[in-house]
């Protein structure tokens, strides 16, 4: 495999009336965990069902229910540990953490608080090509979800749907490793594309199966250095938490407003107060939800209702060697196999699916040539039906047929992408096509010197005037092209224009 | 008819298969018991017509000849168990009106094997008390009274079940134990109650009260009555990942009543200061009878005994205060009538201070304090390193060789109703004083009626057996239930 290598980003730098300030975010991601079943009952996860319909008694809380792990979000839980490079505990605990409200039934949320199922972890987070940090991850725990609650379907009352309650969420908690809006949302996608690939959250934000909450402080150049040389949060400023944002856009509008918040608060003479903060993406404003005083006094206690969660290393073991090729490696691979740019196996990369389509594509002979017909024809033909991957007209081995045919001269690029289009639009195996509507290309020299020899007769005047000026005699090669149909190979027609107007 | 329902289990089982009396003749014998018995309150959800079919059933089964031992047994349920579209509030106002739409798994695995439902019985709310008194259905009382004929408390939190049985409205009920719930009123109504190993019994379907230390037992006239229920009620339940994966044995089958050559320890922790005379004679008195069966008494010490109460009363709030929070008025049960601006808050407030009673609140202000933050380690986490340390002085105690602890059941018999009323709630809760470390340790017990106090009433002794050792204990308890030949029924008053 390639070694990649990649430089520090610079961070974020807000230049205030006082000095320069640097921006500190650490990030808890909540990932819904791909599974049928909700973490402790046997209901659906199904999104877009009927309100209350994927309810089990469980989850509705009624008296005498109890919870009984689902040995399935375990398993997506230490295959996302195991993706992110991370420590694997084989002893975890739940606990429960309490509060009131009318979408939380039982009272209290079921989570990880002491002993998380996954420890210390990392994320490459690439910024630009030879760019990139690496964000440190605290934990990973498991918990529930909670319901929704609807205040605007009645004027005098709220409703309640509970069939999220209880669906199994993966909280993902990074260290204070990221220094920009940019960054943070980087983090994000890649985060979100190691899930998507490891088949444990299927990272769709607009549903809710990914939010963020984000901790945002600002401190002075220097400050951070001091922070990571010794681990004291001493050295950094105080934070503010931004809840539940569920798009890259918002999250980083929302890390440059409140930090820009903080910065004029600070250059004010005032202080910071350490509290939880609302991100309203119309007025481009954070607004405090409770401050410290206000907060929530949990009373997590370990649940009584479950035993500790004990592994063995060899389940472990074989989740591990189960894994599928992560993003880093297949586009490492990619550049490596093919030959690829680092911008096109990023982007080739960036969902399996592409990955997947690619590599069929490939198998056509010349993978550099698949990369560009992907990245280019593919999915700019895509994007203009607004189409995803998935509904591709042209199947990857029909692309590969494609790609074959240009490697063997068979066909010229241009003619390829006529050949392209019928195959998008009518189907077919290319081959074939190309086969039945003559499309090959003409590489027979007497036949192409047969077509400039008549053009030449045909126009004397064209023929004095290229031989004073070379450079028309472009011309001729046009006419040639148009002559046989842009079947003849351009380069076998180029030579011969040169030869017989003796250039 | 009414002599009927004076049947043991084993005395109703062997007549049933001998076909000297039918399942629906016992049946109809408690319901005409219970009719007449209201002055008890033992019982407070009446499911006749239930209980008539289920006879019926139970005699065919009876008569093809397939029947399990507790087939055609007439039993009463305990309020905190959920029966299927029968009436369950866990003796609360805020449960009101609600009715489950399923099946504790312990009364499932009795109506599977042929038991005959009577009714739903009175216990204290959300089963925190130690007198019945707690319960929204007032005080289930005492079959026997005193010399001086004042009501007496049968005890709680399983009141109505242990006041049933003294009575012989059933053959047998459900009870259920968090810190001396069955063992208490059995004691105090001269009944066997038997607290199997947490883990034993599922609790899924049982209304949850502190869930590390809830575990359901039967609550009969006899040790081997307990040993046959007990078969019936126990058994792993994947539905309660607490529930233990062992085989159930043939608990009956273990009462050989030889216990030569074991050891009973007892422990000098329990011999409390300002112990009635009458429940020092009577400890010594069993003690002498386990000793003329052939056991060994030995004199043990639990050196953290006197720190189990506080412990108990730290870690059973903190679990209720977090288990009752979802009774909040939202999707079943009690919910206020709201004022005009009232909000989610106001409906909370209001619904919980309605719903819950004094005592329940109580407990429920004090786990959310012990569990608040700057308080947890002091009191919650104290409290469960002092419950390892209780576990441990037992483990140690059955390392050196000891086969079952001896200890009282309660410090004193039943007590009059009302009579702790203005007590401090602390005076309450020492009546739990023998029984909760049971609880913490996860330990089975069982109390078996030995003798009459001074007043006339019955007192208790109680036996702690090994874990996953019931079959032992009940053998244990049957030799002393045996030797002591407690044979005294309260006069029939009501």
């Amino acid at each position: 495999m390639l070694d990649l290598t990649y430089d520090t980003p610079k961070p974020k730098v807000i230049s205030g009336a006082t000095g320069d300030w640097e921006l500190v975010i650490g990030m808890e991601i909540h990932a819904q965990v791909s599974s049928e079943a909700k973490l402790f009952s046997g209901a659906s996860t199904r999104f877009g069902a009927e309100p209350n319909s994927n309810v089990a008694f469980v989850d509705a809380a009624m008296p005498g229910m109890l919870p009984v792990i689902n040995e399935f979000c375990v398993e997506q839980a230490v295959r996302t540990g195991l993706g992110l490079k991370a420590d694997i505990n084989l002893v975890s605990a739940f606990d429960r953490k309490n509060y009131f409200y009318p979408d939380l039934p039982q009272g209290y949320q079921i989570s990880q608080l002491y002993h998380p199922i996954v420890g210390e972890g990392e994320v490459l987070v690439e910024l630009s090509e030879g760019i990139a940090r690496l964000v440190r991850i605290e934990r990973i725990h498991l918990e529930q979800d909670a319901g929704k609650s609807i205040h605007d379907m009645d004027p005098h009352m709220s409703f309640v749907d509970l069939n999220r309650t209880g669906v199994a969420l993966m909280e993902i908690v990074s260290r204070p490793d990221i220094r920009g809006p940019e960054e943070a949302a980087a983090y994000v996608g890649k985060l979100r594309q190691i899930l998507r690939y490891l088949g444990t959250c299927d990272g769709n934000m607009q549903n809710g199966n990914l939010r963020a909450d984000v901790n945002v402080s600002v401190c002075r150049p220097g400050q951070y250095e001091k922070y990571q040389a010794t681990q004291d949060f001493g050295h950094l400023g105080t934070r503010c938490e931004i809840k539940n944002m569920n798009s890259m856009r918002f999250i980083q509008a929302a890390i440059e407003v409140e930090a820009r918040r903080q910065i004029a608060i600070l250059e004010d003479g005032g202080k910071v107060d350490q509290e939880t903060r609302l991100y309203d993406p119309d007025k481009n404003e954070t607004r405090s939800l409770r401050s410290k005083e206000e907060a929530h006094d949990y009373r997590y206690f370990p649940c009584p209702d479950l035993m500790p969660l004990e592994i063995e290393q060899g389940w472990v073991d074989d989740i591990a060697a189960a894994l599928p090729e992560l993003p880093d490696a297949k586009k490492a691979r990619f550049m490596q196999d093919f030959g690829l740019t680092d911008y096109d196996a990023a982007v080739l990369t960036a969902e399996l699916e592409n990955a997947a389509f690619f590599e069929k594509a490939a198998q056509g002979g010349d993978g550099k040539l698949a990369a560009n017909w992907v990245i280019n024809e593919l999915f700019g033909r895509l994007k203009k039906d607004d189409r995803a991957i998935a509904d591709s007209p042209v199947s990857p081995e029909q692309l590969a047929g494609i790609i074959r045919l240009i490697k063997s001269d068979a066909i010229s690029g241009k003619i390829a992408k006529d050949l392209f289009e019928i195959v998008y639009t009518e189907g077919g195996d290319p081959e074939a096509i190309v086969e039945a509507r003559g499309m090959k290309q003409v590489t027979d020299t007497g036949a192409i010197e047969a077509a400039v020899d008549e053009i030449i007769a045909a126009n004397p005047a064209q023929v004095e005037k290229a031989k004073a000026n070379p450079k028309l005699a472009g011309w001729f090669v046009g006419q040639v092209m148009k002559a046989t149909g842009g079947k003849a190979n351009p380069k076998a027609v180029n030579d011969l224009v040169a030869a017989k107007l003796a250039l | 008819m009414g002599e009927l329902a004076k049947l043991t289990i084993a005395g109703a089982r062997d007549a049933l298969r001998k076909g000297e009396v039918t399942a629906v003749e016992l049946t109809e014998a408690c319901l005409s018991s219970i009719a007449e018995a209201g002055a008890l309150n033992a019982f407070v959800h009446h499911t006749p017509e239930i209980a008539r079919a289920q006879a019926a059933a139970a005699d065919d089964r009876l008569k093809a000849g397939d029947a399990p031992a507790m087939c055609g047994i007439p039993l009463g349920v305990k309020d905190l168990f959920c029966t299927r579209g029968v009436p369950g509030q866990a003796a609360s106002r805020i449960l009101e009106g609600f009715a489950p739409e399923y099946e504790s798994t312990v009364t499932a695995k009795l109506w599977e094997a042929g038991s005959v439902m009577l009714g739903k019985l009175n216990m204290d709310e959300f089963a925190m008390g130690s007198s019945n008194e707690t319960s929204v259905y007032g005080a289930a009382v005492n079959p026997w009274k005193g010399t001086d004929g004042k009501a007496l408390t049968p005890g709680g939190s399983s009141g109505g079940s242990a006041a049933a049985v003294a009575a012989d409205l059933c053959l047998a009920a459900t009870g259920t134990d968090t810190g001396g719930s069955i063992r208490q009123p059995a004691a105090f109504t001269g009944t066997t109650g038997l607290k199997p190993t947490y883990g034993r019994c599922s609790r899924w379907g049982i209304v949850a009260y502190a869930s590390s230390l809830d575990q359901a037992g039967p609550m009969t006239k006899t040790v081997r009555d307990a040993a046959i229920m007990l078969g019936a009620m126990a058994g792993h339940d994947p539905k309660d990942s607490t529930s233990a994966d062992l085989a159930v044995p043939d608990f009956e089958a273990m009462l050989t009543g030889d216990i030569r050559g074991q050891k009973i320890g007892i422990p000098r922790e329990y011999r409390v200061e300002g112990m009635r005379d009458d429940l020092a004679k009577l400890w010594d008195e069993g003690a002498a009878m386990l000793r003329d069966a052939g056991a060994e008494i030995v004199d043990i010490s639990l050196p953290h005994t006197k720190y189990a109460l506080p412990a108990y009363y730290v870690i059973a709030p903190a679990e209720a205060s977090s288990n009752l929070a979802r009774y909040d008025g939202v999707r079943y049960g009690h919910r206020a009538t709201l004022a005009q601006g009232d909000g989610i808050t106001e409906m909370y407030e209001k619904t919980r201070a309605e719903g819950f009673g004094p005592e329940v609140r109580r407990r429920i202000m004090v786990g959310t304090y012990v569990l608040s933050a700057g308080f947890y380690d002091a009191y919650y986490n104290q409290a469960r390193k002092v419950r390892t340390l209780i576990k441990r002085d037992f483990e140690q105690a059955f390392a050196a060789g000891i086969d079952a602890i001896l200890a009282p059941a309660t410090p004193t018999p039943a007590f009059a109703l009302g009579g702790m009323k203005n007590a401090d709630p602390v005076e309450m809760y020492l009546n739990d004083v023998f029984t909760v470390t049971l609880n913490l340790a996860g330990l089975p017990g069982i109390a078996v009626p030995v003798g009459l106090s001074g007043e006339g009433l019955p007192m208790g002794l109680q036996l702690i057996g090994r874990p996953w050792e019931e079959g032992a204990l009940l053998n244990q308890a049957q030799v002393l239930e045996t030797a002591a030949g407690f044979a005294a029924k309260p006069g029939k008053w009501w």
